[in-house]
C-alpha cells in the first residue's frame, strides 16, 4: 500500500508539477516545431513516451548493473546517449516489421527522438534524484512521457485556435507560441506545492 | 556556406559574421531553445553555458572535420553524438573540479549540451563538409552568436528580477523586482518579445534596403 501511494505521488507529480516541458524547459524544439496540429502532437507524444519509458528504465539498469558496480560513471554521458540511439533505432525496427500502420503514422517522429533533450534529459534526472528502485523509476519515465503529451497537446489545440486570431505581424509564429507557452507556465504552476 | 566559388577570405569573413546577426543560432534559427529558456535567469550561468557550448562546439567541429572522409552516411549522427558527448564529459569533469557551485546551479543542463542541436546542426551543416579552418571559423561565430544571445536574455531577466546585473546592484532600492522573471514564465515571455523585436528590426532594415534599391 505504502509502496503504491509513493508510486502514484511520484507519478502526478512528474505529470503536473514536475513537467518537464513546463519546469525544466525539456523538449522544447518539438514542441515549438511539431505542435501545430493535434494529431501530430499526439503522435509525437505517443512515440516520445513509448521511446522515454524504454530509455529510463534502460540506462537505470545500465546505471546500476554495469556503470556503478565497476566505477565508470565518468563515461556514463557516452553510454547514456548510446543506449538511448540504440533504444530509437530498435523501437523503428521492431514497429516497421510488426506494426507497418504505427510506424507509418509516427515512425517520422523516431529519428527525432534521439535528440529531443527531454529523454536524456529524464535519464539524467532519474540520476540527480537519486532513484534508487527499477519500479520508481520506471513510473517515473512514464509519467515523463505522459506531461509531455500533455503538454504539447494542450499548445497544438491553443496554436490551432491561433491561426484564426489577428496576431500583430512582429508576433507571428514563433513568438506567439513562446508567449502562449509562457502564459500556460503559469497554469501549470498553480499546481507546485500540492506533493511536498 | 557550402558556396566554395568565392575567393577565400571572402568566404570566412562571411562564415565569422553569419553566426553573429543573419543566422544567429538563438534569434533566427531557433535552436538550442534548452539552455537558452534555462540557464538565462542571471548573467553568470548564461555566460558559463555560453563558454561551454563554444568549446564543446569548437573541438566537436574539428574533430568532424577531420573525420569527414571516413563518415559512412547511416553512421554519420551516431559519430557526431558520441564526438560531442566526449567533449561535454570533459567540460562537465572540468566544472564540477574547478566551478563546483556554478557546475550545481547548471546542474543537468551541462549533459545536455549533447543533445543541443546546435551543435549537431553545425557538425551537419557545416563541419562535415568543409575544411578545418572554415569548421572553427563557423565554431567560434556560431557560439560567440549564441553566447551573446543567451547573456542578452539573462541581463534583462536578471536585471528586472533582482534589479542587479553580475550579482551588482544597478537600479535604486525602490525598484520593485519581478519575482516572474526568474520564474520559466518569465524566460519564455522575455524570448518572446525579444525574438518579435528581432522580426521587427529585420523587416524595418529590409524595407530600408528596398527604398535605397529603387532609388
Amino acid at each position: 500500500m505504502d509502496t503504491l501511494t509513493t508510486l502514484l505521488l511520484t507519478f502526478i507529480s512528474i505529470v503536473l508539477i514536475n513537467n518537464l516541458v513546463f519546469t525544466k524547459f525539456l523538449g522544447i524544439c518539438p514542441y515549438l516545431g511539431v505542435s501545430g496540429r493535434i494529431d501530430m502532437a499526439f503522435g509525437m507524444g505517443l512515440a516520445v513516451t513509448f521511446v522515454v519509458t524504454l530509455a529510463g528504465t534502460l540506462t537505470f539498469l545500465l546505471d546500476h548493473l554495469i556503470l556503478i558496480p565497476m566505477n565508470l560513471e565518468v563515461t556514463r554521458y557516452v553510454c547514456y546517449i548510446l543506449v538511448i540511439a540504440g533504444a530509437v533505432q530498435l523501437v523503428e525496427m521492431y514497429l516497421k516489421k510488426f506494426f507497418p500502420a504505427l510506424y507509418d503514422s509516427f515512425g517520422i517522429f523516431l529519428p527525432l527522438i534521439t535528440t529531443n533533450c527531454a529523454i536524456l534529459g529524464l535519464c539524467l534526472f532519474i540520476n540527480l534524484w537519486g532513484i534508487d528502485n527499477l519500479l520508481e523509476a520506471v513510473v517515473l519515465s512514464f509519467g515523463a512521457g505522459i506531461g509531455f503529451t500533455i503538454a504539447i497537446c494542450i499548445m497544438a489545440g491553443i496554436r490551432e485556435n491561433l491561426d484564426l486570431a489577428d496576431v500583430p505581424k512582429p508576433l507571428k509564429g514563433a513568438p506567439i507560441t513562446l508567449i502562449t507557452a509562457g502564459l500556460l507556465t503559469l497554469a501549470f504552476m498553480g499546481f507546485a506545492g500540492m506533493i511536498r | 556556406m557550402e558556396t566554395n566559388t568565392q575567393n577565400p577570405p571572402s568566404i570566412y569573413k562571411q562564415t565569422l559574421l553569419a553566426g553573429l546577426w543573419r543566422e544567429n543560432p538563438t534569434f533566427r534559427l531557433l535552436l538550442g531553445m534548452c539552455p537558452t529558456l534555462a540557464v538565462t535567469a542571471a548573467v553568470k550561468p548564461a555566460l558559463t553555458m555560453g563558454l561551454a557550448v563554444v568549446f564543446v562546439l569548437l573541438c566537436s567541429n574539428i574533430v568532424v572535420s577531420m573525420m569527414r572522409n571516413l563518415l559512412k552516411p547511416h553512421l554519420r549522427i551516431l559519430m557526431f553524438t558520441l564526438t560531442i558527448a566526449t567533449f561535454v564529459t570533459i567540460v562537465d569533469l572540468f566544472l564540477k573540479a574547478y566551478l563546483p557551485k556554478m557546475s550545481e546551479t547548471l546542474g543537468p543542463y551541462v549533459p545536455l549540451i549533447i543533445v543541443n542541436c546546435i551543435i549537431i546542426g553545425r557538425a551537419e551543416a557545416c563541419a562535415s563538409k568543409n575544411p578545418i579552418l572554415i569548421s572553427i571559423i563557423d565554431a567560434l561565430s556560431m557560439g560567440a552568436g549564441f553566447t551573446i544571445s543567451l547573456c542578452v536574455l539573462a541581463s534583462i531577466r536578471e536585471i528586472l528580477s533582482t534589479g542587479a546585473i553580475w550579482e551588482i546592484n544597478i537600479l535604486p532600492k525602490t525598484f520593485v523586482p519581478w519575482a516572474a522573471m526568474r520564474m520559466p514564465v518569465g524566460a519564455f515571455i522575455t524570448l518572446g518579445l525579444l525574438l518579435a523585436l528581432v522580426n521587427v528590426i529585420t523587416a524595418k532594415s529590409k524595407s530600408l534596403q528596398t527604398q535605397k534599391n529603387s532609388k
